[in-house]
């Protein structure tokens, strides 16, 4: 399996998630700077976490126009599963390759610790390996990811199950509490309706092995990899 | 001919950075103030002349890049 990882100036968890990539894959990862043209032949592409562009205007919305990124529509419309992490996540919401936006943190406080979050849906190629409902453990750091949608976009996403991890308390519910962001819904990560294009902002590539203090996040990489095989 | 254009949040849109500027005002001792929303404002300089055709590259670049409508306004000004 082939990875890709677009690199944007600010990006700062890209050397991170090539690491994860190439322990769990075992298959090469080239590294995509963002002012390339056209992806090189990938099973997957991925949109890193970090600060592309300084997270000038608005988060994402510089690097959604930059110029790889009209390759990486593309190949997202063609079926090749994109994955964006955080950052990544704001970059994918603001190409419209996912809906809503990500607003400042309702706390207006960059939050850096775990959290629980319940899979609410294991039919995308990131999620295959999980139970449905299972409630695991990723690390967020970030100060916008605080999920915003108009209300028929919403139920859009509840109706299609396409909100594919959700915060949770230790019991599985969805409490304002569990909730590290003031995101609607408790929205952890959504996917397109293809389920091909993925954003999350929790990082699976900071708790991917046993060193790093947890192994979760290691099963959106497995899922991939079983899903392509 | 410049732009002036300014980008609010749209109503209904939490503004958490609005209500703390709020909450500092009211700290500081000011009173009557009903509630506080930021926005941004950008200036334009462009190079078009003509009136109507400024407008239409105003508001596309403002739906493409300047504004994320999902949850924010536009509103510009020409001046000569």
């Amino acid at each position: 399996m082939k990875s890709a990882v677009v690199v944007f100036p600010g990006s700062n968890c890209d050397r991170d998630v090539k690491v994860a990539l190439e322990k769990v894959t075992g298959g090469p990862v080239r590294m995509v700077w963002h002012a390339e043209t056209a992806m090189p032949a990938t099973d997957l592409i991925v949109l890193p976490g970090g600060f592309a562009y300084g997270d000038y205007l608005r988060t994402g919305a510089m690097a959604a126009h930059s110029p790889i990124m009209r390759d990486v529509v593309a190949k997202a419309k063609s079926g090749i599963p994109v994955l964006g992490i955080c950052n990544g996540f704001q970059v994918l919401c603001e190409a419209g390759l996912l809906p809503g936006v990500l607003m400042r943190n309702a706390s207006l406080k960059f939050v850096c610790r775990d959290v629980l979050l319940k899979i609410e849906q294991t039919g995308t190629p990131f999620t295959s390996c999980f139970q449905q409902g299972e409630v695991i453990r990723l690390s967020v750091a970030h100060g916008d990811g605080n999920y915003f949608a108009d209300r028929a976009t919403l139920e859009a996403l509840e109706a299609d199950g396409r909100v594919v991890f959700r915060y949770v308390d230790k019991a599985g519910q969805a409490t304002p509490e569990a909730n590290p962001n003031g995101a609607q819904h408790n929205i952890a990560g959504i996917c397109d309706a293809q389920r091909r294009v993925l954003g999350l902002m929790p990082h699976p590539e900071r708790l991917f092995e046993p060193m790093l203090g947890g192994t979760d996040g290691r099963r959106i990489f497995e899922s991939v990899l079983a899903t392509l095989h | 001919m410049k732009a002036r254009i300014k980008i609010t949040l749209k109503h209904g849109v939490l503004d958490p950075q609005g209500k703390a500027i709020e909450n500092a005002l009211a700290s500081l001792g000011y009173r009557g103030i009903n509630e506080v929303r930021q926005g941004k404002y950008i200036e334009v300089d462009l190079a078009e002349q003509d009136e109507a055709r400024a407008r239409a590259q105003v508001e596309e670049i403002c739906k493409d890049l300047l504004a994320n409508t999902v949850i924010e306004n536009y509103a510009y000004e020409l001046v000569k």
